[in-house]
């Protein structure tokens, strides 16, 4: 097998294995990551929200926030890893067709 | 790692962004030069690594989360300037798609882990993997401990951009008006944080699939081979 194919099956071994990146941190009640808080979490660790960050916070609604479907947020942890292994082929998928688009565009330019 | 919209001012993401502009534009412009067509399919492999890697958040107990890049592997897999297109794409449609970073701090968030952490990581690489023949183990440790530093740059980056905020923007009665920590805070938490635990994950990471190719393909890792 051709070492590419092997690594190709390796990123689907993550891809299935990537719910660990969500329920670990559960387990082990750790929060968000340093400086990535939500807006109420702001709130709770100094005492307001600052004004640019409240009005900025907003400037864009991902489809997908979080690598969950909205208002999947209480569907509990078994619900929220499939859409985790959702996202992360799609992810996938959507990352690797435009960087390989860009890769072909500046090779051919090339030749 | 990854700056959410509302915790830089515009000044900071202004600014990033115009760094990246020609970084972007020099990236294309090298990877034109020196990818062959063959090299495509890594391209991509190298990408779909970083954004899936990203995805394994690594919990400190009772504290934050972080997690590994895999830009330094990207870097010693297809060069420093592909990995800059790599991961730069990673982050789009990590911002995008799923909210994880701003769009406003995709300039940012590029800098750091599509540009410091490559190139520190890959120089790096190098510099310790001296002459030593394409299998040595030494071209593993050597992964490793770029991988490490090459991370912790880019927190240390990160660190200083959400803390130079509260000095530039507060308002009147003293509030930040973006993120409210500033170096004091900033730095050794993230730093910290990095050369502790997520360093370690982002070393153990490129150092094992290093290794790993060295028994697959080592010409993948030949000086000057791939890239």
């Amino acid at each position: 097998m051709k070492v590419t194919a092997k690594l190709w099956i390796g990123l689907l071994i993550l891809t299935v294995l990537s719910p660990l990146g969500l329920v670990l941190p559960e387990h082990f009640k750790a929060g968000a990551a340093w400086g990535e808080w939500g807006l109420d979490e702001i709130q709770k660790l100094v005492g307001y929200i600052p004004r640019g960050l409240e009005r900025l916070a907003g400037v864009w609604s991902a489809p997908i926030p979080d690598y969950a479907f909205k208002g999947w947020k209480e569907k509990g942890p078994g619900m929220l890893s499939i859409a985790y292994i959702f996202s992360a082929i799609a992810g996938i998928a959507i990352t690797v067709f435009a960087v390989m688009l860009i890769g072909k565009m500046l090779v051919r330019r090339d030749k | 790692m990854h700056i959410p919209d509302g915790y830089l001012g515009p000044a900071t993401s202004g600014v990033l962004y115009a760094v990246m502009i020609p970084i972007w534009i020099t990236a294309s412009n090298i990877v034109k030069k020196t990818l062959k067509a063959q090299q495509v399919p890594l391209l991509g492999i190298a990408a779909a690594f970083c954004f899936v890697i990203m995805m394994f958040n690594v919990p400190i107990p009772g504290g934050t989360t972080g997690h590994a890049v895999g830009g330094t592997l990207a870097a010693i897999l297809i060069g420093p300037w592909a990995a800059c297109i790599a991961i730069t794409v990673a982050l789009v449609v990590q911002a995008l798609l799923f909210g994880d970073g701003g769009i406003t701090a995709i300039g940012a968030n590029s800098f750091n882990m599509a540009f410091i952490l490559p190139f520190v990581g890959f120089y790096l690489y190098k510099a310790v993997s001296g002459n030593s023949p394409s299998g040595s183990s030494r071209r593993a440790i050597a992964a490793g401990i770029a991988g490490y530093i090459a991370l912790n740059s880019a927190a240390l980056l990160t660190a200083l951009q959400f803390g130079i905020q509260p000095g530039l923007h507060h308002a009147a009665n003293g509030q930040a008006l973006y993120c409210p920590y500033g170096l004091a805070v900033a730095i050794p938490t993230m730093l910290g944080e990095h050369l502790l635990f997520f360093g370690w994950v982002e070393a153990a990471v490129t150092a094992l699939v290093v290794r790993y190719l060295q028994k697959q393909d080592a010409s993948l890792l030949k000086p000057g081979g791939a890239r």
